[in-house]
């Protein structure tokens, strides 16, 4: 309403818009109550321009002479104009406003009288209320007033009649309490006794109160005799019991005493049980029979009156109907009497104690004593006490478990065993038995590997008696050399012994079938049903340690050890070892070293799963072992051959007096018996080992004669010696031969097959022969006899071995160094030789 | 390794006991065609050669030798003799009976021997006039048998000797400057079967009073002064017994070795099981022997033509080396700490000489050198080798 208001409205102000119009003077209303919200910017941007109409630095005068300077006449007379046209309209908005204003103020003048109006007639209303309550006040005060003498005698005499009514049942209570003591409601006796007993405790010094607590006492007294009585019987049920129990700790029994008084009841039951089983431990007495049916009688008919036991398997299968009377108990058996009576008796106390005193709730002063700590203590110790016996008898009875016959009895009682124990593991969380029972299980695992291994020993050594003895066994042909004739025959008799690959085969099934049975028994402690093979230790170490390591790889070095013990402990005169179970021995380990060791490893290790946890016995180590028992072995049968013919050699070069011996017409009867000794050998060491490879040789070997040295050689070594100078040439001669031919090994390492075995044996033989005849002097013949027989031996050795040179060079040593012992060296004719060798 | 060679077969080998300063072994010979000769082997250690002189052994071929411990020029051998010749050579023995028999017999060098010893071995006139030996006197008893060895009494006064017949065992008393021999006692081996002594030995302890004797499997002892048994290891070895000896400075140390090609050692207080066992050649052993100052150092030889030198500290004299100068070389040495992890000496094989190429029937050390000892093969060659340096120094320092 500002003249410059007026006068600046219609710089900016178009004609045509209304809203806008009003906006922008709600604006400017705004902006005068300085509420700037919107056309601030507005508000900034003019703010400097004197030249806005609109703006706060507005200068009129300024304006005027910008307007004056920049317009033209008819401009200015239009903006003038204008002007006047906006200022009117500012005008009339300004009257509208003051008259809608105006029309506000009187409604609410009006509204406000009216107001005044109504609260007057409130007051009048609620002073009317004022006096209607008073009045109301007294006339109630008034009533009470009547009516106070009555009611103070009311409530006296109600409380008259309920002293009575106490009075009442306190005066009745002996007979009630007979009564109840005569019908057995024992619950309700205690819990009558227990609501008087207060009064009668704070009324006990008046006399006639005293006499009914004195009555009631005694009846309690006998009231709980009776509950004891009842529970010390223990015939009761569980029920019966516990509500004993319950209604005792009422009567303000120690429950300490409680607990103890109901653990030595249970632990005599439960002692009878262990009675009965270790009486079936004992060694079973004249009366077999009644041993072990009569301790049955009495669990049986316990069985029968607690059906609460709840036993998976009944009594009547184990009366297993096959077992002889006279037999004592099998240990499945045993076990399951165990569990029947002993274990379920003993989760059957631990239920009951634990509902009775564990597991109530604990209300009044009860609570405080902190009972159920207490009973579970005492319950531990009792179990703990009783389950270390049971075991005990457990154990006693696993370890009487011997024979190896048939595992899954064994198998199945300890899982029997193992599973019930998880019962009382349930039953009491905190209990160290089933690990100790698992303890046990492991135990006897281990035990159980332990004593295959020892069966497997035995057995092993059995089939070597076996053996021995089918070796032993006299040959139907007679003759030594009748060894290859059975391996064609042998299949026909019944009584002919086993030819050795025979017994080879025989022996190493037998063997392995045992393995795999033994391998098929321990495999049961890890099946799947059983309980206990799913704990680590049947896991992880009992595969791989136990079966792998101690009883596999245990099993195959036993065999290689006491295999080479037979080299060492026979002696080297031969000894008590057939030299046939030599070589069969090993050609067993070299079979087990090709494939044997390996087959066996790998099937346990498929049937067991093993995953090795800590480092075991290699396959090679193993193989290598084996390989190693085998070469020891045979060559130690090459020795004792060797030994043998040698000593055959060495008597006939001792005992014969050389010198004056005839001229030879035969070959010696001793050369013909190392011939047919070879001979047997090459027969008995063909059956089991492959030919081998020898050296090639002349088509014609056993034709080749002595010529080399009996004529030419022997000729220019020995016939021309006479002459002083000589000696030096011939040495010079037999120095450079054997320059040339390699050393002799004699008792050198042997190959596994025929040949290398028997140049082995032939190689020691002869070179005994060499030595023996060094020491010995010759006459002529006795010179000429050997000549024959090296012949011979030349004619039959060759085929045997691997180089026949061999036999050669050895031979011509033979003649040679007899010559040499010759007083009378007088070769005898090549011709001759040859007639006397074939004559035979 | 020194080598030389012999005309002829032999097996008889032998320390020149009583030298103590020159090395010196004689060598038997045996040949039925030729006259038999002791070689007397002299080996210059300062200037490497080996002198050779040859005595004429003309009673028969030697089997076995043994010096005198006394008297350098006294020697004794086992021979055979042959009574063929009786007969004539003249190839007609089929009609007669002819009898060889080994004897024993006390023999003395020539004085003039040495004087016309320095020749050398290859010298063609080496046996152009050989001298012949002095019999001294016959070690004979026809009803005793074979001899098959004689013992001198170890470090005597060379007036005892034993000798092995078959089975007997006989001790002779040398008289009248060894020319006069009496069997002053005698002990014989009872049993089945013809029971012989193959091989024995003079124990140096026990003041010289006991006797160790092998036959077939069985090591003996024989107590002297009662001429009986004191014990007896049955199955010594699996095969025959070839040789004994006594470990010098152990007095109940005893080596045995056999055709089982083992070498055993006992200690003949406990004779259920060997001390210790070899097993290092290929064929029968036929000598052991303890070398005489160090008795780890043990030399074997066998018909495998090997001679094998071992150490066997671990039951030697002295099982620690030379744990007792230890302090001295680590004064002068840096390398103490190597010396001591060594010190734990194993018994080991020290070397294997494979030079001869026949049988090696008898090694010996030198009674001069302990660091030298020879070895005899059949064919006739004999070897003279020396403990290697590194070892000698090793045992020495």
């Amino acid at each position: 309403m500002d003249g410059d208001i007026n006068a600046t409205a219609p710089g900016t102000t178009p004609p045509d818009s209304d809203p806008a119009r009003k906006r922008r003077v709600h604006g400017m209303l705004k902006l005068y109550y300085g509420l700037n919200e919107e056309g601030k910017t507005v508000d900034q941007a003019e703010s400097m321009d004197p030249c806005d109409i609109n703006g706060p630095h507005f200068d009129p005068e300024v304006y005027l002479n910008k307007l004056r300077r920049e317009c033209s006449l008819g401009e200015l007379m239009d903006q003038e104009t204008c002007m006047v046209k906006q200022i009117r309209s500012l005008d009339s908005d300004m009257q509208t406003l003051v008259y809608e204003n105006y029309n506000k103020f009187i409604s609410a003048t009006d509204t406000i009288r009216k107001m005044k109006n109504d609260f007057k007639k409130m007051e009048d209303e609620m002073d009317c209320l004022s006096t209607n309550m008073a009045s109301i006040t007294d006339f109630s005060a008034r009533i009470s007033g009547t009516l106070q003498d009555q009611h103070a005698q009311i409530t006296k005499l109600s409380g008259v009649h309920t002293l009575l009514r106490k009075l009442q049942f306190l005066f009745e209570l002996p007979a009630r309490l007979n009564k109840c003591l005569e019908l057995q409601a024992y619950a309700q006796a205690v819990s009558s006794h227990r609501r008087a007993r207060c009064v009668l405790q704070q009324y006990s010094h008046m006399p006639s109160f005293r006499g009914i607590q004195d009555d009631c006492h005694a009846i309690m007294d006998k009231l709980a005799q009776e509950l004891r009585q009842k529970f010390r019987d223990g015939g009761s049920s569980a029920k019966d019991l516990s509500e004993c129990v319950e209604l005792l700790l009422q009567l303000d029994e120690p429950a300490e005493e409680l607990c103890d008084k109901f653990l030595s009841h249970a632990q005599s039951r439960l002692e009878a049980d262990l009675l009965g089983l270790e009486a079936e431990l004992r060694p079973p007495l004249s009366s077999g029979p009644t041993a072990v049916t009569d301790p049955y009688t009495g669990p049986a008919r316990r069985l029968s009156v607690e059906p609460t036991a709840g036993s998976p398997t009944g009594p009547s299968s184990l009366n297993n109907p096959f077992l002889s009377p006279s037999s004592r108990t099998d240990i499945l058996e045993f076990i399951d009497r165990g569990c029947n009576e002993f274990v379920s008796s003993l989760c059957l106390v631990i239920a009951s104690y634990q509902e009775l005193f564990v597991n109530r709730p604990q209300e009044g002063e009860l609570a405080s004593k902190n009972i159920p700590q207490m009973a579970i203590g005492k319950l531990h110790a009792f179990v703990d006490a009783l389950a270390t016996r049971y075991f005990s008898l457990v154990e006693r009875r696993i370890q009487e478990e011997k024979s190896v016959g048939d595992n899954s009895l064994l198998v199945r009682a300890l899982d029997r065993f193992h599973r019930r124990l998880q019962a009382v593991a349930k039953l009491l969380p905190g209990s160290a038995v089933p690990s100790q029972g698992t303890e046990i299980v492991v135990r006897a695992a281990r035990e159980r590997i332990k004593q295959y291994l020892a069966a497997l020993q035995s057995f092993y050594l059995n089939s070597l008696t076996d053996v021995r003895q089918a070796l032993a066994a006299p040959r139907l042909g007679g003759s030594s050399a009748g060894g290859g004739s059975h391996l064609g025959g042998s299949a026909t008799g019944k009584d002919a012994p086993a030819s050795l690959p025979e017994l080879l085969s025989t022996l190493s099934a037998s063997i392995l079938n045992q393995i795999k049975s033994v391998l098929a028994s321990v495999h049961l402690f890890t099946a799947k049903d059983i309980t206990f093979s799913n704990k680590p230790y049947f896991k992880g170490e009992f595969c791989s340690h136990g079966v792998r390591e101690s009883l596999v790889v245990n099993f195959i070095m036993f065999v290689c050890q006491s295999s080479r013990q037979f080299c060492e402990s026979a002696g080297d005169r031969g000894g008590s070892t057939p030299p046939a179970l030599l070589l069969l021995l090993s050609r067993l380990c070299l079979d087990y070293e090709t494939s044997t060791i390996t087959y066996i490893l790998t099937l346990t290790d498929e049937q067991f799963l093993v995953q090795h946890h800590s480092p075991v016995t290699a396959v090679t180590a193993l193989c290598g072992e084996a390989r190693e028992a085998a070469q020891k072995l045979l060559n130690h049968y090459v020795k004792v051959q060797g030994l043998i013919i040698s000593q055959m050699l060495r008597k006939s070069v001792e005992t014969r007096d050389w010198v004056n011996t005839i001229e030879p017409r035969n070959v010696r009867a001793v050369m013909k018996r190392v011939v047919e000794d070879t001979t047997s050998i090459d027969v008995q060491v063909g059956l089991l080992y492959e030919e081998g490879v020898r050296k090639a040789h002349s088509s014609d070997s056993s034709k080749r004669t002595f010529s080399v040295y009996s004529s030419s050689r022997q000729q220019t070594r020995y016939a021309p010696s006479y002459t002083p100078s000589a000696p030096m040439d011939t040495n010079l001669l037999s120095n450079i031969h054997k320059l040339f031919s390699e050393r002799v090994e004699i008792f050198s390492p042997v190959e596994f097959n025929k040949v290398s075995v028997l140049t082995g044996i032939i190689k020691i033989s002869l070179k005994t022969f060499l030595e023996c005849v060094r020491l010995r002097t010759f006459g002529r013949y006795g010179l000429q006899q050997i000549q024959v027989d090296c012949h011979y031996l030349q004619m039959y050795l060759w085929r045997f071995v691997s180089d026949e040179n061999l036999v050669h060079f050895l031979l011509d040593e033979i003649v040679g160094s007899t010559a040499h012992r010759c007083l009378d060296p007088a070769p005898m004719e090549q011709s001759v030789i040859e007639v006397i060798c074939e004559r035979g | 390794m020194y080598q030389l060679y012999f005309v002829l077969q032999a097996r008889a080998l032998t320390s020149q006991t009583a030298e103590s300063d020159a090395i010196r072994f004689l060598v038997g010979t045996q040949s039925l065609k030729f006259d038999n000769q002791i070689h007397i082997i002299d080996f210059d250690d300062e200037n490497n050669i080996i002198s050779k002189s040859v005595l004429q052994h003309q009673a028969g071929e030697i089997w076995h030798i043994s010096a005198s411990p006394a008297d350098k020029a006294v020697l004794t051998t086992c021979y055979n003799k042959s009574e063929m010749d009786a007969f004539g050579l003249g190839g007609v023995s089929d009609t007669s009976e002819s009898r060889v028999v080994t004897c024993g017999a006390v023999w003395r060098m020539p004085p003039e021997w040495e004087s016309g010893s320095h020749e050398s071995p290859d010298d063609p006139h080496n046996s152009h006039n050989p001298q012949n030996l002095e019999l001294l006197c016959h070690l004979d008893n026809s009803s005793h048998g074979n001899a098959s060895c004689v013992l001198w009494e170890p470090m005597g006064d060379g007036k005892h000797v034993i000798s092995l017949a078959d089975n007997h065992a006989l001790l002779w008393d040398l008289t009248e400057s060894s020319t006069q021999a009496t069997i002053s006692s005698s002990a014989t081996l009872e049993g089945k079967g013809q029971l012989k002594f193959t091989a024995g030995k003079w124990s140096p302890h026990h003041n010289c009073t006991q006797l160790a004797t092998a036959n077939d499997t069985a090591i003996r002892g024989w107590d002297l002064r009662t001429m009986s048994q004191i014990y007896c290891i049955e199955n010594a070895h699996g095969q025959l017994v070839r040789d004994l000896d006594f470990n010098p400075n152990k007095q109940y140390y005893l080596a045995s070795c056999g055709d089982d090609c083992k070498v055993k050692f006992w200690d003949v207080r406990n004779i259920n099981e060997p001390v210790k066992t070899l097993e290092e050649h290929s064929h029968w052993v036929w000598s052991v022997r303890f070398n005489h100052s160090h008795d780890q150092l043990v030399l074997t030889g066998s018909s495998d033509s090997r001679v094998i030198l071992s150490n066997m500290v671990s039951i030697s004299s002295e099982p620690f080396g030379h744990l007792v100068d230890d302090d001295d070389l680590s004064d002068g040495e840096d390398n103490h700490q190597d010396e001591k992890t060594k010190e734990p000496l194993q018994d080991s094989i020290i070397s294997t000489y494979e030079e001869h190429e026949d049988s090696v029937y008898a090694v010996e050390w030198s009674s001069a050198d302990p660091w030298l000892f020879a070895s005899l093969s059949y064919d006739g060659r004999l070897v003279i080798n020396r403990v290697p340096r590194a070892l000698k120094y090793h045992i020495l320092l």
